[in-house]
């Protein structure tokens, strides 16, 4: 799912330090998931930023709500009679969401209160970590289901280059944390499996269009639109 | 045993139960400080509920620090529930903290009932 990460409020409160009714809106999809975005986060950014607002004497508004999903219209409807009771929103949902309620209620300014980081997997509780880059054509078929673009550093597809040392990639040095050599693990997987003739005939070109270079992407499905 | 009297308890199962948001919250309705008071490291009768806590607390700290809020009013306490001379000497090692550090929101004009010490 969407991983995320809480701002520094001090960047929260400098974007809204000139609203005086603002509302606080949660997401319990994946931000929830993550400890970013739900409910329980609405609360305690809420009642921190009233904290601080009364130390400088001020009473803003601050109203709080956490949505089913922000990336979903029927659930931002939600907020359609609420809206004009407020000047500004601040979103904990990921910048899907943040975007999504920015587009459904456009004459209200919207504010980001996460940074939205990347698609991944709950590791163990408090550690979140990345798996999938969204690359729109999945090859995790002929790497033993560990994905290259994401896991290898330079998103290679006929790897490992010469920066990987005892399974390390070479930027371990860079971000000063062990970072595992995706095709090391790939390697090991197809070993594992008896698959290692994969190493033989270099991958086909990718398709980079449906990625990110394709400019912003849409799925159109007929059979299930209305 | 004596303590000073303006201090409110909260009962809990277990310190676990605690969240950053009832720490804050704490603080938001008026009090001018707030602590914990958990079982001994390693006495936890739910194995690591006093231990969570204190991680908690310290995030709550961080919180505090980044609006401005001195992270001194939220302290975390470990003691056994045998040991009642010491909780009210933790009281009174907190009331005096608390007291040195001032009311939370006069700033704002809020009389809050435990900022009356």
């Amino acid at each position: 799912m969407i991983m995320a990460k809480a701002k520094p409020i001090e960047e929260i409160i400098n974007t809204i330090t000139d609203f005086d009714k603002i509302l606080l809106a949660g997401c319990n999809g994946c931000v929830a998931v993550c400890e970013a975005g739900g409910l329980k986060e609405v609360q305690t950014l809420a009642s921190a930023l009233r904290i601080y607002f009364s130390q400088k004497g001020k009473r803003p508004v601050i109203d709080e709500i956490s949505l089913t999903r922000q990336c979903d219209k029927e659930y931002l409807e939600e907020l359609k009679d609420k809206m004009d009771s407020y000047d500004a929103v601040v979103s904990l949902a990921c910048g899907a969401g943040v975007q999504f309620l920015a587009e459904m209620f456009s004459e209200k300014p919207i504010f980001p209160a996460v940074d939205t980081c990347f698609i991944g997997v709950t590791q163990e509780q408090g550690v979140w970590s990345e798996r999938c880059q969204a690359c729109g054509q999945c090859v995790l078929a002929s790497t033993g289901g560990i994905c290259p673009i994401t896991r290898c550093s330079k998103r290679m597809l006929n790897g490992p280059c010469g920066g990987s040392e005892n399974g390390k990639c070479e930027i371990s040095i860079l971000v000063n944390r062990d970072v595992a050599c995706g095709w090391h693990l790939i390697f090991e997987r197809l070993k594992k499996l008896g698959e290692l003739e994969r190493f033989k005939e270099p991958a086909e070109d990718k398709d980079w269009t449906v990625s990110r270079d394709g400019g912003p992407r849409e799925i159109i499905r007929e059979d299930v639109r209305p | 045993m004596n303590y000073p009297p303006n201090v409110r308890i909260v009962i809990v199962p277990c310190t676990g139960r605690v969240a950053a948001v009832h720490l804050l919250k704490t603080l938001e309705m008026g009090a001018d400080g707030v602590f914990v008071a958990g079982c001994l490291e390693g006495d936890c009768h739910y194995q690591s509920g006093n231990l969570r806590a204190k991680k908690r607390v310290a995030y709550v700290q961080q919180i505090l620090r980044s609006i401005g809020v001195d992270p001194e009013r939220v302290h975390m306490y470990n003691l056994s529930a045998g040991m009642g001379p010491r909780f009210a000497e933790i009281v009174r090692e907190m009331t005096d903290r608390v007291r040195q550090l001032g009311p939370m929101h006069a700033a704002a004009g809020v009389k809050a009932e435990a900022s009356k010490h």
